[in-house]
């Protein structure tokens, strides 16, 4: 009976099991058109900009005369580079050390910070650019706290941007370490470890390539972070190392030339953007090969 | 089915398994002892002394918590929400729970070895040996090479580890690594090896291997034993502890008894069923 039907029912089936195989075929190609359109539009209209210029000058306002006298993006280059250094400088111990208490712990307080960091993950960047300049910029002077502002810095845009890792960082660290095998744990514990012992000398070192994985992750989303940097850190267009000076950044560059007049300018956006697809491209990839090898050493 | 009196038979080859194990000294009482989870008792009424420098086997079926009760020993169950151990466990004089002992220093003295081997991930062969110590303060490399050999030799591993001590451990066979454990264990120098199911995971070779290593240890580490195995019971231990899930799922003390009195002639019926494979 069940093989009379079969029998019958089997080219039915196949042909609607092709039918759904197909129709999935075609959701990947149209998932897939738009990601390859930006990246084929991206090195084609941003590659023929990367030249010994776009990496060493200073932007320059086009002039009449000369339309595609524009300079480069040292001081975008440089300005991204000290504002995300900053942040991941306080972001990655604090982020780590939180994920690290909420694998660790239990306790009510964990769980509150737990939804704290996810709610966080949620909000609109763009909040922590009016936080980084009510707290960084123009100071603080509410409930009897004053904190003088120090003005337009790179240190506002790192402020900002590092309040945007955290989170990041903590969640993702918190899976890397609750990975390691309660086993594993247990043998610290019966071997008389303390437990602050075993986190930093079992635990942490056993998680190593999940935690350097979360934290290279974060970092290559704060390093597309526009919205938070968008008007704290001065937008300067001289090449500065001062964290407490007014300072550029690769996406604020893009947004900035991308609505200038000049259509040289405009035109440039798509060779910052291209460079700044790289370097996260070069993070994330970086970041899975240095985890492989770590794991890869342990064998 | 293996028959219990034949397995009896054969265990009293084994040195050591004559006479009465408790004739010699103590090495822990327990008395009215539980373990409860939220209110849930695990297990309940453990009144036993555990002799020194004998093998002590837990066996019993599934939930009758002898598990529990090993890692109750080395206070395995403080990180556990909600777990509350009752009663008293004194290790020599001192009862483990109230008697002021702080528990990183109880486990020093008390060693686990655990189901699965569970060898640091990250750290060398050498590594892991000396890790309990490490842990503990000691940095001297000369005591830490002397614990280390030392470990390794009684663990029976030395002859195969000692020329590639910096390898990881993860290139061990699950036996070697079990092993690996067990010397890692030895080295922090404890009074009391407690072992779950030790050989459950491994090959009867590798079973074998740790259980001869067993006769040989106890002259220097009195040793309980949680194990499903029954001849394994049968075959290692000295004084053997039955326990059996009561009507509330809770587990209880049963039957203590010489391991050959109670494969042989259990005072309890229970036992007798048990050891016959009636159920379980």
């Amino acid at each position: 009976m069940v093989q009379r039907v079969a029998a019958r029912t089997l080219e039915r089936r196949i042909r609607i099991s092709k039918a759904m195989v197909a129709l999935c075929g075609v959701a990947l190609a149209l998932a897939l058109v738009p990601l390859f359109a930006i990246l084929f539009t991206l090195v084609q209209k941003g590659l023929r900009w990367w030249n010994i210029d776009f990496f060493t000058q200073t932007p320059q306002f086009p002039s009449l005369l000369d339309p595609n006298q524009i300079g480069g993006i040292s001081n975008a280059i440089v300005g991204s580079l000290v504002i995300d250094g900053v942040a991941a400088l306080f972001a990655i111990p604090i982020g780590v050390v939180a994920g690290l208490f909420l694998a660790e712990s239990t306790s009510r307080f964990a769980r509150v910070l737990r939804t704290t960091a996810e709610i966080m993950t949620g909000l609109p960047s763009i909040l922590l650019g009016i936080f980084a300049y009510q707290m960084i910029v123009i100071g603080f002077d509410e409930w009897g706290v004053k904190l003088p502002g120090i003005g337009f810095s790179a240190i506002a845009g790192s402020f900002a941007i590092g309040i945007l890792m955290i989170p990041i960082i903590m969640k993702a660290a918190e899976a890397a370490l609750r990975g390691v095998p309660a086993t594993i744990r247990e043998a610290g514990l019966a071997l008389g470890a303390r437990r602050g012992v075993i986190a930093r000398r079992v635990v942490i070192p056993t998680a190593l390539p999940g935690l350097v994985t979360a934290v290279l992750l974060a970092f290559s989303r704060a390093v597309g972070e526009t919205a938070p940097i968008l008007w704290v850190i001065g937008a300067s267009t001289v090449v500065s190392w001062n964290p407490r000076k007014e300072m550029a950044s690769m996406p604020l560059q893009i947004f900035q030339s991308a609505t200038s007049p000049y259509l040289s300018l405009r035109e440039e956006a798509w060779g910052i953007a291209l460079l700044l697809v790289v370097i996260v491209l070069v993070i994330n990839l970086g970041s899975r090969l240095f985890a492989a090898w770590l794991q890869k050493e342990r064998r | 089915m293996v028959d219990p009196m034949a397995m009896a038979t054969v265990s009293t080859g084994m040195s050591g398994q004559d006479g009465n194990p408790w004739s010699g000294l103590t090495s822990m009482r327990f008395k009215d002892v539980a373990v409860s989870f939220n209110g849930r008792t695990a297990i309940r009424g453990v009144n036993f002394h555990v002799p020194k420098n004998k093998v002590t086997s837990l066996i019993g079926p599934s939930g009758s918590g002898k598990t529990t009760l090993l890692r109750a020993i080395n206070r395995l169950h403080d990180f556990t929400k909600g777990a509350v151990v009752s009663g008293s466990i004194r290790l020599g004089d001192t009862d483990i729970y109230t008697g002021g002992i702080p528990a990183t220093l109880l486990r020093t003295r008390v060693g686990m070895v655990f189901q699965r081997p569970n060898p640091f991930p990250t750290m060398s062969i050498y590594d892991n040996v000396v890790s309990g110590l490490r842990f503990n303060g000691i940095r001297k490399k000369a005591v830490l090479e002397e614990a280390a050999e030392s470990a390794l030799i009684a663990a029976a591993l030395w002859d195969s580890v000692s020329n590639r001590m910096k390898a990881h451990a993860s290139t061990l066979s699950g036996g070697e690594q079990q092993r690996l454990c067990i010397a890692r264990a030895l080295a922090v120098e404890p009074e009391v090896l407690l072992m779950d199911e030790p050989t459950s995971s491994l090959d009867p070779i590798s079973m074998r291997l740790i259980e001869e290593l067993l006769g040989e240890l106890k002259s220097r580490v009195t040793i309980v034993i949680v194990t499903h195995n029954m001849q394994q019971a049968a075959r290692v231990s000295d004084l053997c502890a039955f326990f059996l899930m009561g009507s509330d799922r809770a587990g209880e003390q049963i039957e203590v008894a010489p391991t050959k009195k109670l494969f042989s002639e259990p005072d309890d019926p229970r036992t007798l069923d048990y050891i016959q494979g009636r159920f379980g």
